[in-house]
């Protein structure tokens, strides 16, 4: 029971705008708003110091639909406004919307350059694999020989794998989840907003217009337990209803059946989310028919962020050099009077 | 220590004189040359300067396109160009004199540092197997003064002990106190900064002292020079003066606008010549609440400046021509959000990678229309190297007052050139008051609310919200906002008020532009119109044609947009209206544009200011032709 005066907490609808949202019906981006909307009361943060800001695309109409401060900036530039508010407001807790071509085609630069840097947000990237705002092109994360309205024929140009670029960026934390399972994807964002850094996290999202069932095999019930693995810190990689599991030759991840009598579960690699090396393995554990695909947090460290690192070196000079005098900068010169 | 002033050679008073030092790029011609502006401001004297050097760091030894020169001009009167000849031409091998020549005066003076003149750098400079200080046709018109600098730096550091490329570096020194000699200038300044620069290098210090006095000195002994000139200081108004760039000036600006708006300043920049002098110039200035951002590419740079400028900062982003066009969708993004913010454009010869060091001033349309749909924006172009820092102080001012992106169109003459500057006083600035929103400002749907393109009566300016601002949560962006909610709207009548607000908006900043000032005539025969750094150039003409008797009147235009609401009535008061620009004639479009009037360009584009002797031509070409 509350107690009289105490306060309310905040709920989803303290979150949720006045503004109709305008994805078409049954699309994965509803799963994600909701979930994020549900998210926020929980997170411990005053909504007025929330940021939501995005680029171009389906995914980026997002920050309209979040009774908090939003940008709908342009196509691929999400990361630079982010930079650049973080910046020079550091008490903000800034989130970035995106989507594979936003994020990874006209916005590549950016992505790498904010994860090197390591500001303080959260990327949120839609990947759906195809252009949908568009009208259906293929994207850059669209599969080989994928048949779209611009490529009648098939793609000839290999998908981009989001998870291998960011930890090659430089990335101090990358996560994937999935619309179909909010559960998860609300434990994810948890984790990634807690994060002191730039916390990429790959959302598989499903555009029923124009790529319907990109990600079923990945989530949906009849395929979802053989096609993926939940990575978990300090846990075997096992999978299939504990009945496979993923074993490390050397550097080479392969498949091992534990109902075999071959193989025990002491064989299973075991899960370090602070390690690089495994981080490595298990992002390109991608476009395989043989190998699951991994979800959950593929790699965390803690490293100090860019705008830390600003307002440090600002102290520091500002107690060698003290705090400003305009007058003194300007006559801090060989000067000469005229009288 | 020895008397430097006192001299036994016929002394004579002249009232100006241009200077112009080069060598290669790597001769350190552009540090001999700002320590002779330095020492000639301490003379007191007016000045302007011209830097002009290669886009390469260190292009070939020997060749023409190697060349780096300095061009100064100083004197006891109103000195506002760097100078249409060149009275001395200091040469420090055959490619500066083969590229400068031209440039010198008919008599007028030659030195050159004879060791240089081989057989292979004569061949480089294009002479072939002539040597021009030889043939007696090249120089002839000329006063020559042919001497050995290079074997006069070698025999003056013989006990040095240091090695020969260090020694070669050193004979800048030397022709730079003989420069200071025959002028009559202060060593002091040129001591003191070697002493500052070498510090921590006692060696090179000592060495280049040395051969500075051994300059200096060698003008005293030597037979070669039997005269030496004195330029009387000249008559500023009293005040305390520096020497600045128009990039100094133009950051300095920008931490006097911080410090008085109280508001914190985010630099953005992507490195881009000739604009990366203000990045260089702001990095050091970290104590005044100014951060520096050195961004991936020109659109992070403009994205982090909106997104500064979003969290109640002052978002300040430089850049050149190239990147001004890279910067185009997220300056119309800033119109749309109406953010402010200050966009500077320090223009450079274009089109494409152009002429990286060299300047013009062919982006005013594109600072004018660069941008996909209606998006009017303010432009401010500063006259003079000096006038930056009120130029900048100004578009940081008027951007927050009327919550719109302003462009502050710079060029490259005007950021590496200099002059003396009389240093304002802080107080003395013009108030610049910040006001955040801080509540509701409406009733809507029954309920109080916040809506942020509610405009304020005077400016029509949106109000400024920061993130962190309890109540006040509102989304911008690029969709066409409803007025007053801000909103996503696709309504046609909505679209066609609001793009006429955003016109109106910049407009209302018409109220903020002085009236105008004609310089000469206030009324006659030709009116001559300017902008950015031309006038200089424009004024000297316009006093030479009043003295010749016509009747000839300038005005200098400082806002380009919106243009000032008396030049209407002032271009009615002449018969004729010549626009000289950097470009192909872009203002005199505007103006014929605007106004309906015939408008005479003058165009040049190679890369280099007007001389006054160009603009006077046009001048009387027109009166003759009325």
């Amino acid at each position: 029971m509350r107690r009289p005066g105490a306060k309310r907490g905040l709920t989803r609808k303290d979150f949720s705008s006045d503004q109709d949202v305008r994805w078409c019906p049954g699309c994965g981006d509803y799963a994600i708003l909701a979930t994020v909307q549900r998210l926020m009361p929980k997170l411990g943060v005053k909504r007025e110091k929330v940021v939501f800001i995005s680029g171009i695309g389906c995914s980026s109409r997002f920050p309209y639909y979040m009774k908090t401060y939003g940008v709908h900036s342009i196509h691929g530039r999400a990361p630079t406004l982010a930079t650049g508010l973080k910046a020079s407001r550091p008490d903000l807790d800034v989130w970035i919307v995106t989507g594979d071509g936003d994020a990874l085609s006209i916005g590549g630069n950016h992505l790498i350059h904010i994860l090197r840097r390591n500001v303080d947000t959260q990327i949120l990237l839609f990947n759906n694999q195809i252009y949908g705002l568009t009208k259906g092109q293929y994207s850059p994360t669209s599969e080989l020989g994928k048949v779209t309205k611009s490529s009648p024929f098939g793609s000839v140009s290999p998908p981009l794998n989001p998870v291998a670029m960011a930890l090659g960026a430089g990335a101090s934390f990358v996560a994937r989840t999935a619309d179909r399972d909010t559960r998860h994807m609300a434990k994810i964002l948890q984790r990634a907003h807690k994060h002191s850094g730039t916390a990429m996290v790959e959302i598989y999202q499903n555009c029923n217009i124009y790529n319907d069932g990109a990600f079923f095999e990945f989530t949906e019930k009849a395929t979802k337990a053989q096609r993926t693995v939940m990575l978990e810190h300090g846990k075997p990689m096992v999978y299939d209803q504990g009945q496979r599991a993923v074993r490390l030759d050397g550097f080479r991840p392969l498949t091992i059946d534990l109902t075999s009598g071959r193989w025990s579960i002491s064989d299973a690699a075991v899960y370090d989310e602070t390690s690089r090396e495994l981080a490595g393995i298990a992002g390109r554990m991608f476009g395989s028919d043989t190998m699951p695909r991994p979800f959950g947090v593929f790699y965390r460290e803690e490293r100090t962020t860019f705008e830390a690192r600003l307002e440090r070196q600002i102290q520091e000079i500002t107690k060698k050099q003290g705090t400003s005098d305009l007058d003194k900068l300007l006559n801090e010169a060989d000067a000469w009077e005229i009288v | 220590m020895i008397d430097l002033t006192v001299t036994t050679k016929q002394v004579k008073q002249i009232e100006e004189a241009t200077i112009l030092f080069a060598g290669d790029s790597g001769d350190g011609m552009q540090l001999t040359g700002s320590q002779f502006t330095l020492a000639t401001a301490f003379a007191h004297n007016d000045l302007a300067t011209l830097p002009d050097f290669p886009a390469e760091i260190r292009a070939p030894a020997g060749t023409t396109y190697g060349v780096s020169g300095f061009q100064l001009h100083f004197g006891s009167v109103d000195i506002r160009t760097p100078g249409d000849e060149v009275d001395l031409l200091v040469a420090m091998n055959p490619a500066a004199l083969k590229v400068n020549l031209s440039r010198v005066r008919l008599g007028g003076a030659i030195m050159v540092n004879r060791n240089a003149f081989k057989p292979q750098n004569l061949k480089l400079a294009g002479y072939g197997t002539t040597n021009p200080l030889e043939d007696g046709t090249t120089l002839q018109g000329y006063r020559v003064f042919s001497v050995e600098i290079s074997k006069m730096t070698e025999l003056a550091l013989k006990n040095f002990g240091l090695d020969r490329k260090v020694v070669d570096r050193s004979k800048n020194m030397f022709a730079l106190g003989l420069a200071l000699w025959l002028y009559s200038r202060p060593l002091e300044p040129a001591l003191e900064w070697l002493g500052k620069k070498f510090a921590s290098r006692p060696k090179i210090r000592d060495a280049n002292i040395h051969v500075l006095k051994k300059g200096f000195h060698f003008g005293e002994t030597t037979e070669d020079f039997i005269v030496r000139y004195e330029v009387q200081p000249a008559a500023l108004p009293p005040g305390r003066y520096r020497a600045i760039r128009g990039g100094q000036a133009l950051a300095l600006g920008l931490v006097a606008a911080t410090a008085k708006s109280g508001l914190k300043l985010l630099y953005s920049s992507y490195p881009i010549t000739p604009a990366s002098d203000l990045l260089h110039e702001l990095s050091r200035y970290k104590n005044f609440g100014i951060k520096t951002f050195q961004a991936e590419d020109e659109i992070a740079a403009i994205g982090a400046t909106i997104g500064a400028s979003f969290g109640g900062n002052l978002g300040v982003c430089a850049t050149s021509g190239p990147g001004l066009a890279l910067k185009s969708e997220g300056i119309g993004l800033a119109v749309m959000m109406e953010l402010p913010m200050v966009i500077v454009n320090v223009q450079r010869g274009g089109p494409s990678t152009g002429l990286p060091t060299k300047t013009e001033q062919s982006d005013l349309l594109q600072a004018m229309y660069g941008r996909n749909g209606e998006s009017p924006l303010p432009i401010i172009a500063p006259p003079t190297p000096g006038d930056c820092f009120f130029a900048a102080y100004e578009a940081c001012r008027v951007a927050v007052k009327y919550m719109c992106p302003v462009i502050l169109m710079s060029d490259g003459y005007l950021a590496n050139g200099a002059e003396p500057w009389r240093i304002p006083r802080s107080a003395g600035l013009e108030d610049f008051p910040v006001t955040f929103a801080s509540k509701t400002n409406r009733i809507f749907e029954g309920k109080p609310a916040f809506l942020p393109y509610v405009r304020s009566e005077d400016t029509l300016a949106r109000p400024w919200a920061r993130p962190g601002t309890k109540g006040l949560e509102h989304r911008l962006g690029g969709l066409e906002k409803e007025d007053e909610t801000g909103n996503v709207s696709y309504d046609p009548e909505n679209h066609q008020r609001m793009t006429q607000l955003r016109k109106a908006k910049v407009n209302r900043i018409q109220q903020e532009i002085p009236p105008l000032a004609t310089y000469g005539d206030e009324a006659g025969d030709v009116l001559v119109i300017g902008w950015g750094s031309t006038e200089g150039a424009i004024r000297v003409a316009v006093d030479q044609a009043r003295r010749q008797g016509l009747s000839v009147g300038a005005v200098q235009i400082r806002y380009l947009n919106p243009l000032p609401q008396d030049l209407g009535a002032v271009l009615a008061r002449f018969d004729h209206h010549l626009v000289p620009e950097l470009n192909m004639g872009q203002l005199s479009r505007i103006l014929r544009d605007r106004f309906l009037l015939p408008m005479v360009s003058l165009n040049k584009v190679q890369g280099r200011p007007f001389m006054a002797t160009e603009i006077l031509q046009s001048i009387t070409d027109l009166t003759s032709s009325a």
